[in-house]
């Protein structure tokens, strides 16, 4: 069966000006984004995984266009969001959803929760006046609350809860693709598996398609159908699920895995411990970007931009951008440090 | 039989506030082993933090600790006169919080707040405490410390700012350390250095470390002894392989169960339905009760006490009671057996 390209993201950048100096002119630029090209099709979990600063909250509001991106294209469904006035794009936002990491700075907490899903609705122009107060019921109950709490205020909910109150509102316009940045970060583990679950039922019930931008890697390879790691504004790696978890090709996927803490006492782990801190996106490094702390880096990486590619040995739609795949894969290239902490 | 180094006895902390008294803390209990460390695990609002706060007396004033024992080496914190409390603090028994962007002087440099506590406790002079900073810093792995120490906390890196934190609790070879949340603020690939670093250290000066944190993840890795705290109290205490083998308390079940896992497919997460109880509104017999799948009507009305395995592993549920009459079953949440809600 063809998959439906939903939406599909060329060259995007977004550089942030730095101002400064007498008159305040820009002196440089922070890259938070630089030139990322990814596909998501129809139905599916794509989900950008990287640590503070990779780009991946930037990526999902420069698609909203939240915030204008510096450059590249976004296609929805073959239109150029990027290319749209803002009343045009406007339109276009009912189709495009978003909810945000935090659930109290993300609601309005003058308006009762029938007012904020009414808004989302009024704004959109989804269901004539009459028949909105039903659908507003509906949607709690959908999300799993109480239709009788539409007349409450948020702060008369948990984090939980408010979560629940996002999606609600997310969903109230009838949206084909939700992004959801760090929407389960801030809950704890016995509440964040309900919403997970809440999430993965909303799929299977509205084909819904998700970008999932997150931190936590347990969550990633829960709710993925295929992941994408960023690193300072870059793509290092994409491919299914599977082939990032369990094959994962390029070193600094590596790192990013082994340093997750595993709820497995009994299992024997090295940690590759990698070097210092990840550098200013303001001045990234030239060449590969992830070379100053790569234990592999060789002269060509200091200088050249690896081409995210499928290199021997990967699956097809399996991409990592490393100059190096094959000879580390092979053992032909040794590590240049080896720090690692069995902890 | 190992050595216990720090041993906390029915710790109940209360907060007085206008709307009355919140019991924080609620009849807490376990002990630190020289050398080891014990991982405090709970979510939110289970009073982890609360019980750290405690045994350094660093409660804020509206908080009290009403009742239980703190012994150190054997004697009791809670007995000490200020002055003397303030001269173990930071020098025996020194804690590193969640925050290192808020828990560092911000007009001070690095090196200034790292001699406090030489010169407070060890009667160095200046020199001597600038001396010591630089080497402490060069032990938790910062590059080019003689240029650091003379840097303000701004212009440091988050996983460098919980070094100096950490710099800062090793400046008087504490016996004890507390680490509130240490990593919880830091990306994961700084989280594994700092981790690394505190076992190391750990191996290195011999000290106890009690760590809290809401990751089973770091528990599992770093931890020897852990007890699982929930709304006050420690519902589970055991040795760290027994937790995540056998775990015995239907929360802690839960809590694995609901953990997505970065290491293996799941096909569902179970997560434990409803929420943490208010503080203002604690059920009257076993705080888990009204989210617990097995829960009976003796649950409901009477508090379970602690039992004990024989081995040193404590569970505060009815199941392990000798007059349970149902199945001693604690694998409670099946998928079939949950309701909906």
């Amino acid at each position: 069966m063809e998959k439906k390209e939903l939406l599909k993201v060329e060259g995007l950048k977004q550089h942030f000006p730095i101002k400064g100096g007498f008159f305040g002119r820009t002196v440089n630029h922070v890259k938070a984004v630089d030139d990322i090209s990814f596909t998501v099709y129809e139905g599916e979990t794509v989900s950008i995984v990287g640590e503070s600063g990779c780009g991946k909250s930037t990526t999902g509001r420069a698609i909203l266009r939240l915030e204008e991106p510096s450059d590249g294209k976004v296609y929805f469904e073959g239109t150029d969001l990027a290319s749209l006035s803002k009343s045009e794009m406007r339109k276009y936002r009912k189709d495009l959803q978003i909810i945000f990491q935090d659930p109290y700075a993300s609601i309005n907490p003058r308006q009762s929760i029938s007012d904020v899903l009414n808004e989302a609705m009024e704004i959109q122009n989804v269901l004539p006046k009459k028949e909105r107060r039903k659908r507003i019921l509906e949607l709690l109950e959908t999300v799993g609350l109480n239709g009788s709490q539409a007349d409450r205020y948020p702060h008369e909910f948990s984090g939980g809860q408010r979560q629940r109150i996002g999606i609600a509102r997310a969903l109230s316009v009838n949206p084909k693709l939700i992004i959801c940045d760090e929407a389960v970060s801030a809950l704890d583990v016995s509440i964040q598996a309900q919403v997970l679950n809440l999430l993965e039922e909303l799929q299977d019930e509205y084909g819904l398609t998700y970008l999932f931008i997150s931190h936590d890697l347990g969550v990633v390879r829960h709710i993925s159908d295929r992941v994408i790691v960023m690193y300072l504004g870059k793509i290092m790696e994409i491919g299914d699920k599977h082939s990032i978890f369990d094959n994962p090709k390029h070193p600094y996927t590596k790192a990013l895995l082994s340093a997750i803490p595993v709820p497995d006492p009994e299992r024997e782990r090295e940690h590759i411990v990698l070097r210092g801190d990840v550098p200013s996106p303001i001045d990234p490094p030239t060449g590969c970007r992830f070379h100053t702390r790569c234990p592999f880096a060789q002269e060509k990486c200091r200088v050249d931009v690896p081409e995210l590619k499928t290199h021997d040995g990967m699956k097809q739609s399996h991409e990592a951008a490393c100059h190096f795949v094959e000879e580390i894969e092979s053992g032909q290239l040794k590590p240049n440090y080896m720090e690692t902490a069995s902890f | 039989m190992e050595e216990t180094i720090l041993d906390v006895r029915g710790l109940r902390t209360s907060f007085f506030t206008d709307e009355g008294e919140v019991k924080a803390v609620d009849g807490v209990s376990f002990s630190v082993p020289k050398g080891k460390t014990l991982g405090i695990v709970g979510e939110s609002g289970s009073g982890k933090s609360i019980t750290s706060l405690s045994i350094l007396r660093l409660l804020a004033e509206n908080g009290k600790v009403v009742d239980g024992e703190i012994r150190y080496k054997g004697e009791n914190l809670l007995d000490f006169s200020e002055k003397k409390m303030r001269s173990i603090r930071g020098n025996q028994i020194s804690m590193i919080f969640q925050e290192p962007m808020t828990s560092l002087n911000p007009v001070f440099t690095v090196g200034q707040q790292i001699s406090e506590s030489l010169t407070t406790h060890q009667g160095m002079n200046k020199k001597q405490a600038m001396a010591k900073s630089v080497d402490l810093l060069k032990l938790v792995g910062i590059p080019s410390p003689e240029k650091r120490v003379t840097q303000y906390p701004y212009e440091l890196s988050g996983g460098m700012r919980q070094r100096v934190m950490i710099a800062m609790a090793l400046a008087c070879n504490p016996e004890v350390l507390v680490a509130d949340e240490p990593t919880t603020a830091l990306d994961v690939t700084i989280q594994a250095q700092i981790l690394g670093l505190i076992r190391d250290l750990q191996n290195r000066l011999g000290m106890s470390v009690i760590l809290i944190t809401h990751d089973l993840g770091v528990v599992a890795e770093t931890c020897d002894y852990v007890a699982v705290m929930y709304a006050g109290q420690v519902v589970e205490y055991s040795d760290v392989r027994t937790l995540f083998r056998k775990p015995r308390h239907p929360y802690t079940v839960g809590l694995l169960k609901s953990l997505p896992r970065p290491d293996a497919d799941q096909e569902k997460l179970v997560p434990i339905h409803g929420m943490v109880p208010s503080p203002f509104n604690m059920p009257k017999g076993c705080r888990f009760a009204p989210r617990c799948p097995a829960a009976t009507d003796l649950c409901a009305e009477k508090l379970p006490d602690l039992f004990d395995d024989g081995e040193g592993n404590q569970v505060r549920c009815w199941i392990y009671d000798e007059e349970w009459p149902g199945p001693k079953e604690v694998d409670v949440f099946g998928e079939e057996r949950i309701a909906k809600g």
